[in-house]
């Protein structure tokens, strides 16, 4: 069952499979209880997405045609274990005139791909490298 | 002294200067066009088409031919360019919007026969959704452009992607008071809001206002999603922290140069938007007409054109949706012939592209109330996810976005608008006393965690003004200093929802702890990340588990018997039941007032002098003020007066066989000794008849009674003593200011003129009757 792709008919997860889903420290949906977060049980890290969910979102919206965004959600998928520092540094880098040249963007691209266990991210970090340099991308702004 | 004098002299000269003019007949022009000036229409400013200077709706002189080139499964030209000439949006476009499998196939239909296919409803959507995927940017602008207003509408309302619709609000304040945020939230979330965004006067409150919003939008129900819309960066944290569950401020645009002076591109944008989706946040994009004219880099092309691009673009991104349609730029791309028109197409090519879209509707494109209405009828009936992408649910000073084109002031305007066409646009009225209710809790609420969590005290002053308040200018409460201290302090100590939730529950707000547990539990499956996902009576619904499937009548969204039943369910509506409670308070007055007394059956009178006033049969029995509000016994004190200034003498006769004006007066006439008689309706429907003139050909008719005066009865009773005498009076004139009197009165009256023709029998006897009057009339 687990390799089979989910479809329209499996959404929504939250409802079709409480136990399934969980949070990224492994708690399943269904035992994130009023009691739980009263106890201290929960924290917002049990309440954070784990790339398995955004997977499953991505094959939902596969099923029905919607291939881009279920590449955004492959992509989030990926970037879900990466820290926030680090996506917003990426973020920044990708904005006009912040990366001094092509290489700043391979780098990070490698980064994404030998340490980030995020191939997605990195095809798509040098695909932009490739078209900023097109468009003279790397010059300083500010 | 002196000076007074010449004063006093020069202003009466000058008074009499101005006396001359309003009496000249020199005026070089027609006084109308002054009449149109002084309307707020003529605040709006219109441009001229000027393709060039990127003025066109749908045809900007540098707009390209579609067409595409595949080759080896790759884009090789888009729409007139060649791959290595590609700008960073074509590049985006081409690499990640087009689809090669369709491409060719799909660039092959001729645009007309797409707008046949958009606007047939045996078309399903999904086969139009699919060819989309291989339309260039220009093809989709070249198709939707074949239609008319009428036919996007329609084609827009087939297209959108979830069946049911929505609305979303916005909820913000001149102040920044968190206390009067989670009153407004509460509001919002209990007329019925999808989603409530916020935004702040005051950059650094944004936590302040993120906490107060979330909180109030717990209040009522659970599921109405959340935003705050500020920094990249700030409302990523924000949201991470929990507070808020949506985001719409990843804005794109349709040229290189107005992206780049926008300090982003289409990857930073689109690493955006896989970032909400990786902490779990619901994210659309934002574009919209004109926005790169506003910014001056149009590149002489159209305004719809530039709309494909930026569509594309959030399609190639794997946004689920835009925000889209005018948006910041509708003033302008109205100004232009063809801009409303325009901003239909756009949200068309959104919704073909199977993007959920929040269509709009928000920043005032005019000052005309009629303009705005206008512009928001087809997504009121047709529906959209989200009709208005913030409809202002609070007052227009202090919308921090700017007003809408609903605020808090023509709420009921919109919500008679669903009733009228009977149709969904996603709001329920809030009765008086729940609102007040609400208001208090959400205050309480919030109250309680910034005490709670050591971040404020609200005073009762404060709560106290807050909930009654109908904007901030009525309130009294946090300074906007203080406001920045509370917002730091949440920031600092790294408040998290976890943290309010434990609050709320400690303070016994358990309904609103539970409600914001289940919010953020949303993010956990990140089933809410599909296409136009929103919360309905606890579950998550999209484009997937709740397409539109309209393929004709029958289908499609449907407004069942209990909604139909909610829609029509507005404030102060009128009953019979109701004008009979309210004719029962006149009721006592006239007792003490005055008195009738039956005398009989009524003959034909025979006294020269006599006019006969014949009244309803609800006249001082069930009815006893006329519409305008006078006493009928003020009104029978009048007549007499009038009748006998002229030197006549009223006899009063009460009519059981007929309650209509025309024909009270003629039986009145014939009744009469002097031919000349008056009927009058309970509700002050009046008329001067004569005995042989046929019913509805009478001689004065008084059929304005809500402007009706005292003195216009007066004025009328003494006519008929001229009338009898065989004189010409000069008619009586009710002045009317064109007050839309129907409207005003029409429902009472039906319901009147109802009570009335019950009591009527046919071949029933008139009965003389005498008053006595009273002290007290």
């Amino acid at each position: 069952m687990a390799d089979t792709p989910l479809t329209a008919r499996d959404y929504p997860i939250a409802e079709t499979s409480p136990d399934d889903v969980t949070g990224n420290r492994g708690k399943a949906l269904s035992s994130l209880t009023m009691e739980a977060v009263l106890s201290g049980d929960i924290s917002m890290e049990d309440l954070r997405i784990t790339p398995r969910a955004l997977e499953q979102q991505a094959e939902i919206s596969k099923s029905v045609g919607r291939s881009t965004l279920a590449k955004n959600f492959e992509r989030a998928a990926e970037m879900a274990q990466i820290p926030q520092d680090e996506v917003m540094a990426i973020y920044e880098l990708l904005r006009p005139g912040r990366a001094a040249s092509k290489d700043s963007l391979l780098d990070v691209a490698q980064k994404l791909r030998d340490e980030l266990n995020a191939p997605l991210l990195a095809d798509f970090i040098e695909e932009a490298s490739r078209f900023y340099e097109m468009r003279g991308l790397f010059q300083k702004r500010y | 002294m002196e000076l007074a004098l010449f004063v006093a002299q020069w202003t009466m000269r000058a008074e009499r200067e101005l006396e001359g003019m309003s009496q000249s007949y020199d005026a070089n022009r027609w006084k109308r066009v002054d009449d149109w000036d002084a309307r707020t229409l003529r605040l709006d400013r219109f441009a001229v088409e000027d393709p060039e200077n990127g003025f066109s709706a749908f045809s900007g002189s540098a707009d390209p031919s579609p067409g595409v080139g595949i080759k080896a499964g790759k884009v090789v030209s888009m729409d007139g360019v060649p791959a290595e000439e590609f700008d960073l949006i074509d590049a985006f476009i081409a690499t990640y919007h087009i689809d090669p499998e369709i491409a060719e196939k799909a660039m092959a239909i001729p645009s007309v026969e797409l707008a046949r296919m958009l606007v047939d409803m045996n078309v399903p959507r999904t086969e139009l959704t699919r060819l989309a995927r291989g339309l260039t940017p220009a093809k989709l602008a070249e198709a939707v452009a074949q239609l008319n207003a009428m036919e996007i509408a329609f084609a827009y309302s087939k297209m959108r992607a979830r069946q049911t619709p929505g609305n979303q609000a916005h909820v913000t304040n001149a102040k920044d008071d968190p206390l009067q945020l989670a009153a407004d939230a509460a509001i919002a979330v209990a007329l019925g809001f999808d989603e409530i965004e916020t935004t702040m006067r005051v950059a650094r409150n944004s936590w302040s206002n993120a906490l107060a919003c979330c909180i109030g939008s717990a209040v009522g129900r659970a599921g109405t999603l959340f935003q705050c819309s500020s920094e990249e960066a700030e409302e990523l944290e924000i949201g991470m922290a929990g507070f808020t569950s949506y985001a719409e401020t990843v804005s794109v645009y349709g040229t290189e140069s107005a992206f780049i002076d926008g300090d982003d591109t289409p990857w930073s944008k689109a690493w955006l938007a896989a970032a909400y989706a990786s902490r779990g946040i619901k994210m659309r994009c934002t574009s919209g007409a004109a926005a790169e004219l506003l910014m001056g880099f149009h590149e002489a092309k159209s305004l719809l054109y530039l709309e494909a691009r930026c569509l594309c673009l959030q399609r190639g991104m794997g946004s689920q949706g835009t925000q889209n349609g005018g948006i910041d730029g509708a003033p302008l791309a109205a100004s232009m012939p063809g801009g409303v028109r325009e901003i239909m197409a756009e949200n068309l090519i959104a919704v073909w592209l199977d993007l959920e879209c929040a269509s709009g509707n928000d920043a005032r494109h005019s000052e005309s109330d009629m303009r705005v209405a206008a512009k928001v009828l087809p997504y009121l009936i047709g529906g959209s996810d989200l009709i208005c992408s913030g409809f202002g649910s609070i007052l227009k000073y202090d919308n921090s976005f700017n007003p809408s084109s609903f605020n808090g002031e023509e709420l009921e305007e919109f919500l008679v608008l669903q009733r009228d066409f009977e149709a969904d646009g996603g709001l329920t009225a809030v009765e008086d006393a729940r609102a007040l209710d609400l208001r208090r809790r959400a205050i309480d609420a919030l109250s309680h965690v910034l005490k709670d969590l050591g971040l404020a005290e609200a005073t009762e002053v404060m709560k106290r003004s807050v909930a009654v308040a109908s904007g901030s200018n009525d309130t009294d409460t946090f300074a906007t200093r203080d406001v920045g201290l509370i917002s730091d302090k949440i920031a600092g100590d790294r408040v998290s929802v976890l943290d309010v939730i434990r609050s709320l529950h400690r303070g016994g707000f358990f309904d609103e702890a539970e409600n914001l547990l289940f919010l953020v539990k949303l993010r956990v499956s990140g089933d809410y990340l599909q296409t136009s996902a929103v919360v309905r009576d606890g579950r998550v619904i999209s484009a997937i588990n709740d397409p539109n499937n309209y393929t004709g009548p029958g289908t499609g969204h449907r407004v069942s018997e209990a909604r139909r039943q909610e829609l029509a369910a507005i404030r102060d509506v009128l009953d019979r039941d109701e004008v009979l409670r309210a004719e029962a308070a006149s009721e006592m007055g006239e007792a003490k007032a005055i008195r009738y007394h039956s005398m009989g059956a009524a003959d034909p009178g025979t006294d020269p002098t006599e006019i006969v006033v014949g009244v309803s049969p609800g006249f001082g029995t069930k009815i006893f003020r006329t519409l305008a509000g006078h006493r009928l016994s003020a009104v029978q004190r009048a007549l007499k007066a009038g009748i006998e200034r002229g030197g006549g003498t009223m006899r009063l006769v009460r009519f059981w066989h007929t309650a209509d004006t025309s024909f009270l007066g003629l039986s009145a006439a014939r009744l009469s000794g002097t031919g000349v008689g008056i009927g009058i309706q309970s509700k002050g429907t009046a008329v001067i008849h004569q005995k042989d003139r046929r019913p509805h050909n009478n001689l004065e008719l008084f059929s304005n009674a809500p402007i009706t005066t005292l003195e216009h009865y007066e004025m009328m009773a003494f006519n008929a003593t001229v009338y009898a005498r065989g004189k010409l009076p000069d008619p009586v004139v009710v002045p009317t200011q064109g007050e839309a009197l129907g409207a005003r009165f029409h429902a009472r009256v039906a319901l009147i003129y109802a009570i009335e023709t019950d009591m009527t029998e046919d071949g029933a006897t008139p009965e003389d009757l005498t008053i006595t009057f009273l002290k007290d009339s």
